[in-house]
């Protein structure tokens, strides 16, 4: 795995999600990290230009030297603006620029750094910005195939229908006419113990809701706090709860067979057990 | 059920309440964007078929597109008058 040259083309995953807030940087962090854990050569670009932060979460915000609009207005090479991770010899991080000129995402430009990343990764891994702009736009446009990640909460998930409104209408495989782009549902910050008091929509909820196929629930947890206090991706964290159902996600997007977890409340303590509730 | 879910009995569960919001809003907006392109047309075309052999007016036809998991459910829902005072009118 890994090859460099005349290998077959990069597939284009984009990570959104209509909504803000709900984890889209967490997510591309640990997708990326997890594929290129499995020896895929794997980039990871933040789209969000104005508000860079993929870079922070990943921990190489000390080594951003030139970054996407660098490499659109040909001020730098795109090998000169990819940062290789420490810790993953098969991951890079492609960080955006800082500046507040909506309109520097032009898209020919990025056609043209798509296609490139495409011949050079297997995987290139596209972090959204939020909202239906166009940053969102661009991230989405290009896409293979699609994780739209979710809260279980309403705002999120209709957020979310629109979003794939749009995969279905605007991306490139929809304007040539192409197989569409595969939507992929992920649940994040879950919380087992509160669906099962009815107090949160449900992954089946969800699924029903959306009518989409489910990539994996990632349940509440600290631990993802602490992995992006120290520049970590989550899915690096084998003993978090999180790191292993994201580990669980890109196996079964990888085509692996893996059981649900995190979507039933843990086992009752004592006190729960006498009193049905706690 | 505890004893404590005897003195102090569970709110209903919210999440339902959320699911059927969310359904009813999606449907909406599913519609006005699946159906932008052709849904006036066909609602016009339609109209014109009907009223060819009962009395109705525009704003008695109303057309939908919905969903149903995966499967797209086009509603189209006509009133008018019963028939037997339609013919009057139609006979006056």
């Amino acid at each position: 795995m890994g090859s460099i040259s005349s290998k077959k083309p990069g597939q284009v995953i984009v990570v959104t999600s209509g909504k803000g807030g709900v984890g889209k940087t967490t997510t591309s962090a640990a997708i990326a990290a997890g594929l290129a854990l499995r020896g895929h050569k794997t980039v990871v670009i933040d789209f969000d230009v104005g508000l860079r932060n993929l870079d922070l979460v990943m921990g190489c915000e000390r080594r951003v030297v030139f970054d996407f609009i660098n490499v659109l207005n040909g001020d730098a090479k795109l090998n000169q603006a990819l940062i290789r991770d420490k810790r993953l010899e098969t991951l890079y991080v492609f960080p955006t620029s800082q500046t507040r000129d909506k309109d520097a995402l032009k898209s020919e430009g990025v056609a043209s750094v798509m296609a490139e990343l495409r011949d050079g990764f297997d995987y290139v891994v596209c972090d959204s910005p939020a909202g239906i702009e166009r940053g969102a736009l661009t991230a989405l446009y290009h896409a293979d195939s699609a994780v739209i990640v979710t809260n279980p909460e309403v705002s999120s998930v209709r957020d979310s229908d629109r979003i794939l409104g749009i995969l279905a209408a605007k991306s490139r495989r929809a304007e040539l006419n192409q197989e569409p782009v595969k939507e992929h549902l992920l649940l994040t910050r879950y919380s087992a113990d509160r669906v099962a008091n009815g107090e949160m929509l449900s992954v089946d909820d969800v699924k029903e809701i959306l009518s989409i196929p489910i990539l994996g629930v990632i349940p509440e947890s600290e631990s993802v706090l602490k992995a992006s206090n120290t520049g970590t991706p989550v899915i690096l964290d084998e003993t978090s709860p999180a790191g292993r159902a994201y580990d669980d996600a890109v196996a079964r997007f990888l085509g692996e067979q893996r059981e649900m977890r995190f979507v039933v409340p843990a086992r009752k303590s004592l006190f729960r057990t006498i009193f049905g509730r706690a | 059920m505890s004893i404590l879910d005897f003195f102090f009995p569970k709110k209903p569960a919210t999440a339902a309440v959320a699911k059927e919001r969310l359904q009813i809003v999606l449907a909406h907006e599913r519609a006005s964007r699946d159906g932008a392109d052709f849904l006036p047309l066909m609602k016009k075309e339609l109209l014109a078929v009907v009223a060819k052999y009962v009395a109705v007016k525009e704003d008695m036809i109303r057309v939908r597109l919905g969903r149903d998991g995966s499967a797209s459910i086009l509603k189209i829902n006509v009133e008018f008058e019963s028939p037997r005072r339609t013919a009057r009118a139609m006979g006056a």
